[in-house]
C-alpha cells in the first residue's frame, strides 16, 4: 500500500521524488513503532527462557515452543507426546470464532440488504440504530448480557411469565451464552461493509435478471453475490479475527471454565504461571495463522482483479 | 547487543512510565479494587495536602507482572497479600524503612510486628487479613457446610451451582487441604491426586471468577462458591442467604501488607501514608469498608456493631487456618501445568 504511494507520486517529476519519500516518513513510522515493534519484541521474547514468575532471561530457546507441541506429562520427565492440549484449545476458539461469523452473516446480510435498500433519510436513521449501542464499553454490554440471561434474570422471568417454559432456561455459563456474546460485540463489524457493498449495487441488474425470466435465487446467486462478496469477506475477516482472541465474552459469559486463546495467553502474564516466552509463542502461532487466512484472501482478491 | 537491546527497552518503558507522579506533594497507590473507601484517600489528601492518585488491580499476580512490565518507579505504595510480599522482597521490588520513620508502628498487633513473609517488618505494615474459604446459600442446602467437600465432592443439591475463585494458589492449597497433604508438596503421588481431583470434581463446577464471586451468591447465579470471607460478609448484607464456612480440613488465611515499593517517586508521601494508616482510626475506616480484619491495636472503639458481630470476622479459635505458600520453581511447574489441565 504504501509502496503504490510512492510510486504514483514520483511519476510526475525530478523534483517530487524526494519530497514523496519524506512525505511517507511518517506512516513508516507508525507502522515501525505499532507494529513492526511490538511484534519484533514478541516474536524475541517467544525464543527467550523464562523467568521463574514472569520475565525473561536473555539466552535463547525453543522451550516455549517445544511446550506448545509436545507433551512431557505432569513432571516433564517422561517422552515426548503430542500435546493436544493447546491444540484442543486453539481448535475451541476457531470454531467458536466460525460460527459466530456463520450466525453474523446470516442475521448481518439481511439487515445490510434491508438499511441499504430504505431510502436516503430512513438509511441514516437505521444506520444510526446500528451502532448506537457500540458507543457503550464492550465489558459494560458484556455484563448487561450477563444480567438479561442468567437463571433469574429478565429473559428467564419473561419467559416464565408467558408460560412458555416452567423451569428457567440454564442459558449462562454454557457455550451458547459465548456465542451469544460474541455475535452481539461484532454484528456491526458484519452488518457495515456489507452495506457499503450492497448500497453500491445496481438494482437495474436485478430488473435486467428478471426480465430474462431468472428466479430470484437464481439472482440472488448469480448476480448479486459476486457483486457484493468483497463486502461479505471483509465482514467475515473483521468479525472472525476478533472474535479468536475474545476473552471477555467466554470469561463473563462462559465461566472462564476453559481456555480460550485469548485467556490461555492472558494466563502467561496475568496468571500464576508468569511464562512469558510461552505467552509471546502462543502469540506468534496465533498471529502467524491470521496472517495466514489474510493472505489467502489477498491472493484470491489478486486473483479475481487478474481475471476480470 | 542484547544488553544494549534490553537497556533500550527498559529505558523506553521508564521514560512511558514515569510521567504518573514526580512532582511533590503527590501519592501514587497500586491497590486491590473494592477495597479502600475514598473517603480515607480524601481524609489523607486533606491533612497532609497531598495530592493522591490510585490505580488497581485484581489478584497479586496481575499486580506482580504490571510493576515487572515497567511500572516500578510509578507507584509508591502496593498492598500485596502475605506470600506476595516475600516473592516481592526476593525479586528486589521493596524499599525498606527504619521503624523509628513511622511514628505509629508501635501500633501493631504483637502477632504481625514480625512475620515470616518479611522477617522484622522492613518493607511492610500490616493492612487487613482475613480467611478465603467459601459460602453456602442455606436456601439451596441445609446440610452440615464446614467441610472442604462442599467444593471438592459436592451434594447433589449443589452440583453445577459452584463458583471456584480464579486463583490458582488459593484453589490448590484449599484442594491441599482437602486432601491432607502438605501445600507445594513434592511427592508425585500426592501431586497425581490433586490432579485427579480436580479433573474428577470440574465437571460439578458452573464457573471460575474472583471478581464476581459475590456478585454470583447474590444474584443466585451459584448457590455455593469459593469466596473472601469480607466479600462474604458484604454478599450477606446485600441481602443473600449464605452463610461463611470454616472447614474442619482448614481454609486459607491470608494478610494484605502496605509495601514501600523500589524507586517510589514519593517516598516521604508513602512513609506519611503509611504512618496514617497505623491510626486505629483510619485502618478502621477500611475494615468497616471492607469488612476483614486490622492488624492494629486499639481499632474496637471505631468499628461498627455490623463488623464486631459478623461470623465471617470471627473464626472458632480451634479452627486450623494456612497460609498459602510459595511454591519454589519445580513444584510451581507441576501446579502450573495441573492448572491447565483443570481448564484446558
Amino acid at each position: 500500500m504504501a509502496g503504490g504511494g510512492i510510486s504514483s507520486g514520483g511519476q510526475g517529476s525530478d523534483m517530487y521524488e524526494g519530497l514523496g519519500a519524506r512525505l511517507i516518513l511518517p506512516a513508516w513510522a507508525i507502522i515501525g513503532f505499532f507494529l513492526v515493534l511490538p511484534v519484533g519484541l514478541m516474536l524475541i521474547y517467544s525464543f527467550l527462557t523464562k523467568e521463574f514468575r514472569g520475565g525473561v532471561i536473555w539466552e535463547f530457546s525453543l522451550a516455549a515452543y517445544d511446550q506448545f507441541f509436545f507433551d512431557r506429562g505432569l513432571f516433564g520427565d517422561e517422552p515426548p507426546k503430542i500435546e493436544w492440549t493447546y491444540i484442543n484449545i486453539f481448535w475451541r476458539s476457531i470454531w467458536q470464532a466460525a460460527l459466530a461469523t456463520v450466525f453474523c452473516l446470516f442475521i448481518g446480510f439481511p439487515t445490510a440488504w434491508f438499511i441499504a435498500t430504505r431510502s436516503g433519510s430512513n438509511r441514516q436513521i437505521w444506520l444510526f440504530l446500528i451502532t448506537i449501542p457500540y458507543w457503550v464499553n464492550l465489558l459494560i454490554r458484556t455484563i448487561s448480557m450477563k444480567f438479561l440471561i442468567r437463571d433469574n434474570g429478565p429473559l428467564n422471568e419473561f419467559l416464565l411469565w408467558t408460560g412458555l417454559v416452567d423451569s428457567p432456561l440454564h442459558i449462562i455459563n454454557t457455550n451458547f451464552a459465548v456465542q451469544l456474546g460474541l455475535f452481539y460485540s461484532y454484528l456491526p463489524f458484519m452488518v457495515l461493509p456489507i452495506y457499503a457493498s450492497v448500497e453500491r449495487y445496481n438494482f437495474a441488474f436485478s430488473e435486467a435478471a428478471a426480465d430474462l425470466y431468472a428466479s430470484k435465487w437464481v439472482t440472488l446467486r448469480l448476480i448479486i453475490l459476486p457483486i457484493v462478496k468483497p463486502g461479505i469477506i471483509a465482514g467475515c475477516i473483521l468479525v472472525f479475527v476478533p472474535s479468536l482472541g475474545a476473552f471477555l465474552a467466554p470469561d463473563l459469559l462462559g465461566g472462564a471454565k476453559n481456555f480460550m486463546i485469548g485467556s490461555l495467553i492472558e494466563e502467561q502474564f496475568k496468571g500464576n504461571a508468569g511464562n512469558w516466552p510461552f505467552g509471546a509463542a502462543i502469540s506468534m502461532i496465533l498471529l502467524s495463522m491470521v496472517m495466514v487466512v489474510l493472505t489467502l484472501y489477498a491472493r484470491a482478491q489478486s486473483k479475481e482483479e487478474a481475471s476480470r | 547487543m542484547k544488553n544494549a537491546f534490553k537497556l533500550g527497552v527498559s529505558a523506553l518503558a521508564l521514560t512511558l512510565a514515569s510521567g504518573a507522579a514526580q512532582a511533590e506533594g503527590k501519592l501514587s497507590v497500586y491497590h486491590w479494587f473494592e477495597y479502600i473507601p475514598q473517603e480515607v484517600l480524601d481524609k489523607f489528601a486533606a491533612e497532609h495536602g497531598v495530592e493522591v492518585t490510585m490505580d488497581t488491580y485484581d489478584s497479586n499476580e496481575a499486580m506482580l507482572a504490571s510493576l515487572k512490565a515497567g511500572k516500578l518507579g510509578s507507584y509508591d505504595v502496593a498492598v500485596p497479600g502475605d506470600y506476595m510480599v516475600e516473592i516481592m522482597a526476593g525479586e528486589g521490588m521493596l524499599d525498606t524503612f527504619e521503624h523509628t520513620e513511622l511514628s505509629n508502628f508501635g501500633n501493631i498487633q504483637p502477632q504481625w510486628a514480625d512475620v515470616s513473609f518479611d522477617p522484622g517488618r522492613k518493607s511492610s505494615i500490616p493492612y487487613q487479613w482475613g480467611s478465603t474459604g467459601f459460602s453456602v446459600n442455606r436456601d439451596a442446602y441445609s446440610g452440615d457446610i464446614n467441610t472442604t467437600s462442599i467444593i471438592f465432592d459436592p451434594p447433589a443439591e449443589l452440583k453445577g451451582k459452584i463458583n471456584v475463585l480464579d486463583s490458582q494458589g488459593e484453589v490448590l492449597a484449599l484442594a491441599s487441604m482437602h486432601l491432607g497433604i502438605p501445600q507445594c508438596t513434592t511427592d508425585r503421588e500426592q501431586l497425581k491426586a490433586l490432579n485427579a481431583l480436580l479433573q474428577g470434581v470440574k465437571g460439578d463446577w458452573a464457573s471460575f471468577g474472583s471478581d464476581i464471586a459475590k456478585d454470583v451468591l447474590v444474584s443466585g447465579d451459584a448457590s455455593a462458591g469459593m469466596i473472601y470471607n469480607g466479600f462474604s460478609a458484604k454478599a450477606r448484607s446485600e441481602g443473600a442467604n449464605i452463610e461463611y464456612a470454616f472447614p474442619k480440613e482448614g481454609f486459607v488465611v491470608w494478610m494484605d501488607n502496605v509495601v514501600l515499593l523500589k524507586d517510589a517517586p514519593n517516598r516521604d508521601n508513602a512513609i506519611k501514608f503509611m504512618n496514617f494508616l497505623l491510626e486505629p482510626e483510619n485502618i478502621a475506616a477500611i475494615t468497616n469498608y471492607a469488612q476483614y480484619t486490622a492488624g492494629i491495636e486499639g481499632v474496637d472503639q471505631f468499628l461498627t456493631d455490623e463488623v464486631k458481630t459478623a461470623p465471617e470476622l470471627n473464626p472458632p479459635s480451634d479452627q486450623p487456618g494456612q497460609f498459602v505458600m510459595a511454591c519454589d520453581q519445580a513444584v510451581q511447574e507441576v501446579y502450573d501445568t495441573i492448572w491447565t489441565n483443570l481448564k484446558k
